[in-house]
């Protein structure tokens, strides 16, 4: 019975979705006030239907429903509540209903925003969210229905993938998507404002805060699903640069770029056209992320073959939505010339930079993470690029990124002037390359010549970023929170840079094999095997392995990796146990029984610093926060009074 | 024509791109199957000639067989076929298809056209059974021993490459082969 509710109300959903864009889009456009207004109306209707086909599909879940194909799939009588419950985005077609979830939620925040917003606009912003709405809706419905039923239904449920059984998994796909589905909000606004013909300061203003949510919740997801690579994949490093991940980060990067361009729009009127076109670019980067990271088709072509409708769904799609947004730009944004001009030194220069460089950077993980598509389509047979190629080309575009970072948060609007403060940009650069020099040559005595620049930039980055702050806070002026945001996000990438660059020299990483009572020494540290003892867990047995850690004879702390087998796929894998210690990171993999007098194969790391890579990813999402609550995007209510009663008068016209 | 086009023009060449990719997947996947050295599911499904009678892995028991996974919908099955006439025709390995989430009557009329490989076909219309074999997608085969274990998975369509250097040195014990 459930599953039959929660697809009747994914269908009304769907109904919905399309009177919400129909109204949303050809309201406005016919200045038909009564359409107009029932686009609120739709958006709530649409939220609760999308809720409740959520919670028929939780309900499923957890009630151990296995006539339900989806749930049979990816769940397991023994599987932990909390596992049930996070099994909803499992795999395909439970992700696609999240990310629905959340366009729902997220266009009800619009909503509930947009009564500030000339009534036009804001029921094109709903309509082109609708839009949005009714493709995803529409593509899980024909090609992916998690309410299937399965005839005669399932005994027991094929368990969710082992290596999804994790607390790191249940919060990070929600967040990541959260993210993703933000950048909605700014395609939804571009889309409305070429709609309109007309883009303004205030149009920045108002896509402003947004686009600064979306990109802070994605940060924090990139961060999580890299904390959970770490210690739960058990391969010993944070990025790996698979499809996967390159799929959450070229929107990260491309809405880096986005964040700044719209800084520049709202203070100064420029970059207009720019700002719209990277708005376009972040969110087809997010559906194409969506798509890539839950279809396969990067990880393997192949999977798309599960059900041709799908691929091919896909790309026509992406097409009417990408296409179209572009057609719109093509048509739209000739018309919308910036009239002020700026000299070459001033802020929009480095604002300019920046942007440029985090597209390339976003450019060169979009060429590698498609190369072996790309190659296979053209029958060149299949390759991989993998860290040999994204390091450097990566690192090409983004070392003068951080090293214009300093220089441009000096830089003054418009005129390219540095005399106020180029003496504390001189005095922090050569304090910066002091300390990272010490660091580089002196604390870790073995540092290169990357480790010296790296650790040089991220500090200029952070006296730099606090010259103002300290200035205005010694002068008793009060610090706006865009201004405290932006030096947060800033104090979070140079802290990552540090982070990045010490992990990068300083790693040691040991593959061992061990007799109980044998103790390996690697950075420092005494690994001692004190053996092996069975463990069974809920849904799976397990080899657990105990080591006692000291350095100079000190105990350090007792770590407990495990090697578990799952009862229902039968699939091992590796829980690594993880310790802190002054610092380092220090991780244990369990690999395998070397079946010789109890020897076991480990493997052993410790990372300086690691830590602080996530770490600052919550700095710079904190940053975000922090930039989007200032007052000045919510006092635009009151700036706005005039407009309302002027477009309102012109739509009773 | 203008620089505003440009954008447009870029992502149309993405498309085609997509699309190429699409329609010219390529056959290797790179998913391990966890039913790899383990026994295979064991199942009694519609006998897709005769309904009223049942495929059951348990008369399969003590012979080598191919389980095959097709079904009408699949564009890569239909190119796949000429290599499962060929392997019927070597006569070493009898083939068992599974007819997945298909229409029964297609793929009668599927068999009746392009031949039919298969010592029999089991009837999977509600994807239940290919749950158990861990199925990704069709089409898959599966090389099951004596034992009832599964020795070899080939994810996309059966190739001749595959079926030479994979299969057919499964088959045959090593001193037998220089007989």
């Amino acid at each position: 019975m459930l599953p039959e509710l929660g697809q009747f109300a994914l269908v009304l959903a769907l109904l919905l979705a399309a009177l919400q864009a129909f109204y949303g889009i050809a309201g406005p456009a016919m200045g038909r006030e009564r359409w107009m207004a029932a686009v609120i109306p739709a958006v709530a209707g649409q939220a609760v239907m999308v809720a409740t086909a959520v919670a028929c599909l939780v309900a499923s879940f957890v009630g151990n429903d296995f006539s339900v194909s989806y749930v049979a799939e990816n769940s397991n009588s023994a599987l932990p509540l909390f596992y049930r419950v996070a099994a909803l985005w499992g795999a395909h077609e439970g992700s696609l209903l999240l990310w629905i979830f959340l366009l729902a939620a997220w266009t009800v925040a619009v909503a509930i925003g947009a009564t500030r917003l000339p009534p036009r606009f804001a029921a094109r912003v709903l309509g082109v969210l609708g839009v949005v709405s009714f493709g995803f809706l529409l593509f899980t419905l024909a090609t992916s229905n998690p309410f299937l039923r399965l005839d005669p239904p399932a005994p027991d449920g094929r368990d969710l993938n082992p290596i999804l059984q994790d607390p790191g998994l249940a919060v990070h796909p929600p967040i990541l998507y959260t993210g993703y589905v933000g950048f909605a909000v700014a395609f939804a606004f571009a889309c409305a404002a070429m709609l309109e013909g007309r883009l303004d300061q205030q149009w920045a203003r108002w896509t402003r805060p947004w686009t600064t949510v979306a990109w802070s919740f994605l940060t924090c997801g990139i961060a999580l699903g890299s904390f959970w690579a770490y210690y739960e994949l058990g391969w010993g490093g944070f990025w790996f640069w698979d499809p996967v991940e390159n799929a959450s980060f070229m929107p990260w990067l491309v809405g880096t770029a986005l964040v700044h361009s719209l800084a520049v729009t709202d203070k100064r009127g420029l970059f207009k056209s720019w700002t719209l076109l990277l708005a376009i670019l972040a969110f087809s980067l997010s559906m194409l992320g969506t798509f890539l990271v839950r279809s396969g088709v990067l990880v393997s072509v192949h999977s798309f073959a599960a059900d041709p409708r799908r691929g091919i769904f896909i790309l026509a799609f992406l097409i009417v939505m990408i296409g179209g947004a572009l057609v719109l730009y093509a048509w739209r944004a000739p018309a919308l010339k910036s009239t002020a001009g700026f000299e070459l030194g001033a802020r929009e220069s480095f604002l300019l930079f920046n942007n440029v460089l985090l597209v390339i950077a976003a450019g060169t993980v979009f060429a590698g993470t498609l190369a072996p598509l790309i190659s296979d389509a053209l029958g060149l047979g299949t390759l991989s690029v993998g860290p040999p190629y994204f390091n450097p080309t990566f690192m090409i575009s983004m070392l003068p990124l951080l090293a214009l970072l300093s220089v441009g948060i000096h830089a003054s609007w418009k005129r390219g002037r540095l005399t106020d403060s180029q003496r504390a940009l001189f005095f922090t650069l050569v304090a910066a390359a002091v300390v990272g020099a010490g660091l580089a040559f002196g604390w870790y005595a073995r540092g290169r010549l990357l480790t010296f620049v790296g650790a040089t930039l991220g500090v200029w980055i952070i006296l730099s970023s606090l010259v103002d702050p300290i200035d205005r806070w010694r002068r008793g002026l009060s610090l706006s929170r865009a201004v405290l945001g932006m030096t947060v996000a800033h104090l979070g990438i140079a802290l990552a840079v540090i982070a990045l660059t010490t992990v990068q020299s300083f790693t040691v990483e040991r593959d061992v094999a061990l007799a109980p009572g044998a103790t390996a020494s690697v950075a420092g540290y005494e690994f001692r095997f004190e053996g092996v003892q069975s463990v069974e867990g809920p849904n799976y047995d397990a080899i657990g392995g105990t080591f006692m850690v000291t350095r100079h004879g000190e105990a350090v702390a007792v770590l407990r990796p495990q090697k578990r087998q799952y009862w229902v796929q039968h699939q091992v894998t590796s829980e690594t146990a993880i310790t802190m210690h002054h610092g380092n990171n220090l991780l244990i993999a369990l690999g395998e029984d070397l079946k010789a007098g109890g020897r076991w194969s480990v493997r052993i790391q410790v990372r300086p610093l690691v830590s602080l890579v996530w770490f600052a990813a919550f700095i710079m999402a904190l940053g975000g926060a922090l930039a989007a609550s200032d007052r000045r995007y919510r006092a635009a209510a009151g700036a706005l009074a005039p407009a309302r009663t002027a477009s309102a008068a012109e739509g009773a016209r | 024509m203008n620089r505003f086009l440009l954008p447009l023009g870029l992502f149309v060449l993405l498309a085609v791109v997509l699309a190429v990719g699409i329609v010219h997947s390529p056959t290797k996947g790179l998913i391990a199957s966890p039913l790899l050295g383990k026994p295979a599911p064991s199942f009694s499904l519609p006998d897709l000639a005769d309904p009223s009678h049942q495929v059951r892995s348990v008369d399969l028991r003590g012979h080598w067989y191919l389980f095959n996974v097709w079904a009408t919908w699949c564009g890569e099955c239909r190119a796949e076929h000429e290599m499962l006439l060929k392997v019927q025709l070597a006569g070493v390995v009898p083939l068992v298809g599974l007819d997945w989430k298909d229409d029964p009557a297609q793929a009668l009329t599927w068999l009746k056209q392009l031949g039919n490989p298969y010592q029999a076909v089991a009837v999977d219309s509600s994807g239940r059974e290919a749950i158990d074999w861990g199925v990704y997608a069709a089409p898959e085969t599966f090389l099951v021993n004596p034992q009832g274990i599964v020795v070899f998975k080939q994810i996309g369509a059966l190739t001749d490459e595959a079926w030479t250097r994979e299969i057919l040195p499964r088959l045959a014990p090593p001193r037998a082969a220089g007989s």
